[in-house]
């Protein structure tokens, strides 16, 4: 099955730029981990 | 998918070479006797670690990079050897976030504790007025609590944090202790209330009802700068998922060092089912967080049993590991406060025999051994808090 | 060319790559499997930096004149507009400062 053109472009840049940013630096709550009280 | 893309939720349940952060409970001696205590906490155990031990236990920390330890107990204060440990700790790198129940939290030490870097304190109360809070607590327990907090406003401390386990009585207060925070600039925390410890015994009558944790939910989502430590993660299950991580981080991310050196999953699951080791052993604490069997089997994937064909386990994981326990429900199934009401359905149907049953625990006792009931007076003379 | 990273509702002021950066003198930086930890001791922020290759330019920062040289020497050339953005984002939660 061929893609469309429009596809194709669409799997290339799936990732938007903060999706892409999100691979590499995230921030985690340091409260936010359930075992301390 | 590569092992970098791993969404880090995910890559927490498999655990870590280290904690991010833990909790240590310093003693079990406390001078209060709240009727919900996690740890059933008011005589010292005759085995709880020297003052050498717990400065070992810190070195261990610091080796391991662990950036920050929840100091807890019982009440921390009456360590005698509590700033000591306290400045051992932040001067190697470990901050120190600590819980106190306030009574020895004096004038002076308030003034100590001001001038210390790396040190977060927490103060608990569980009513916005005396008496609800005294019906848990004890009498006299709500005025000591905010005198601590006149004193650490007075020394100038810096902003603290008020912290409240949410139970059926004071659910409605969740405003007023709002404001209790902001009159000081303090952080408001809200714990989940667990049947662990002597709250096995309160748990029927004191947790929030079912519609009563449908309005936490609402209320916490519009109040972000509410901490939670993650503990409401089995509401994320009604919708927009709330801050954290919103998974169970016992043995994975987090876990508990009790005052003998025991070392539980979690400070909720104080029972030998949730001992990994002891710090004691040889290879000390880093031997029982990497290697032992309970840790390694808890960063195994968890099954989803009863849940599996819910919808929203994804959200809740299935909630929380005492919560199930601690009520006799099995531990891959619905939490007893299941937002979809599974729970209820599981708590009925439970065999009532198979209940872990109330353990006295570090309770204080009569000479016949009899639990005391709880909870007692605030017995302090008036010039201790001065 | 410098970069301003507003979705972290840091303070507007831009990530200048030309300037020389070094990791903040209150963070810690804790290796892992898939990259590191960095905890920052005064604000108490957690963040996780999700590549070996961020954690060794972080890490290499200072042994550098600016970002931009240390990225060059580091990265992959179809990959530094990301890593910039990356130390961006590191800079407005303070994990990194210019110094």
């Amino acid at each position: 099955m061929l893609l469309s053109e429009d596809q194709e472009v669409l799997d290339t840049e799936a990732l938007s730029d903060e999706e892409v940013d999100e691979l590499l630096v995230e921030e985690v709550s340091i409260d936010g981990m359930c075992g301390v009280y | 998918m590569p092992t970098e893309a791993m969404p880090l939720r995910q890559r927490f349940t498999q655990g870590l070479d280290a904690p991010i952060c833990l909790t240590w409970e310093l003693t079990y001696a406390c001078n209060l006797a709240c009727v919900h205590c996690l740890s059933s906490s008011g005589r010292r155990d005759p085995m709880e670690l020297t003052a050498a031990e717990a400065r070992h236990i810190v070195d261990e920390l610091a080796d391991m990079k662990v950036f920050y330890v929840n100091i807890g107990g019982g009440e921390p204060m009456l360590r005698p050897d509590f700033f000591d440990l306290v400045g051992y700790a932040v001067d190697k790198k470990v901050g120190v976030k600590f819980s106190t129940n306030g009574t020895r939290l004096t004038a002076e030490r308030a003034r100590r504790l001001a001038g210390m870097d790396y040190v977060d304190v927490q103060i608990s109360i569980d009513g916005a007025l005396a008496s609800t809070n005294d019906s848990v607590r004890g009498e006299g327990s709500f005025a000591a609590a905010r005198t601590a907090m006149d004193n650490l406003a007075a020394a100038n401390f810096g902003q603290f944090k008020i912290s409240v386990v949410v139970t059926r009585e004071n659910v409605t207060q969740l405003d007023q202790f709002s404001e209790i925070a902001e009159s000081y600039g303090a952080q408001l925390r809200l714990t989940r209330f667990r049947p662990s410890g002597r709250g096995v015994e309160t748990w029927d009558r004191l947790h929030p009802t079912a519609a009563q944790q449908r309005m936490l939910y609402h209320w916490l989502l519009e109040r972000p700068d509410v901490l939670t430590g993650d503990s409401f993660f089995h509401l994320s299950a009604l919708g927009e998922p709330l801050d954290g991580l919103n998974l169970c981080g016992a043995g994975r991310v987090v876990c508990l060092i009790d005052p003998v050196g025991d070392v539980y999953a979690c400070p909720f699951v104080i029972d030998k089912e949730f001992l990994a080791g002891n710090v004691r052993d040889a290879g000390g604490f880093a031997a029982v967080w990497r290697q032992s069997d309970l840790f390694q089997s808890l960063r195994e994937p968890q099954s989803a049993g009863a849940c599996a064909s819910c919808g929203s386990y994804d959200a809740c994981q299935g909630g929380c590991m005492a919560a199930k326990f601690f009520t006799g429900l099995p531990l891959d199934g619905p939490d007893p406060e299941c937002v979809f009401g599974h729970g209820e359905d599981a708590l009925a149907a439970r065999d009532a025999a198979a209940l872990p049953g109330p353990a006295v625990g570090h309770s204080k006792v009569d000479r016949n051994g009899t639990p005391i009931p709880v909870p007692t007076p605030v017995r302090f003379r008036t010039r201790a808090l001065a | 060319m410098s970069i301003t990273d507003e979705r972290v509702g840091a303070p507007a002021r831009a990530f200048d790559p030309d300037l020389a950066w070094r990791v903040h003198p209150q963070v810690a930086l804790r290796d892992e499997s898939f990259g590191a930890l960095a905890y920052h001791y005064g604000t108490r922020r957690l963040l996780f930096l999700k590549s070996r290759t961020l954690v060794e330019l972080v890490s290499s920062l200072d042994r550098f004149g600016s970002a931009t040289a240390a990225i060059e020497a580091l990265v992959p050339e179809n990959e530094r507009a990301q890593y910039t953005r990356a130390l961006a984002r590191l800079a407005a939660s303070e994990v990194i400062d210019a110094h």
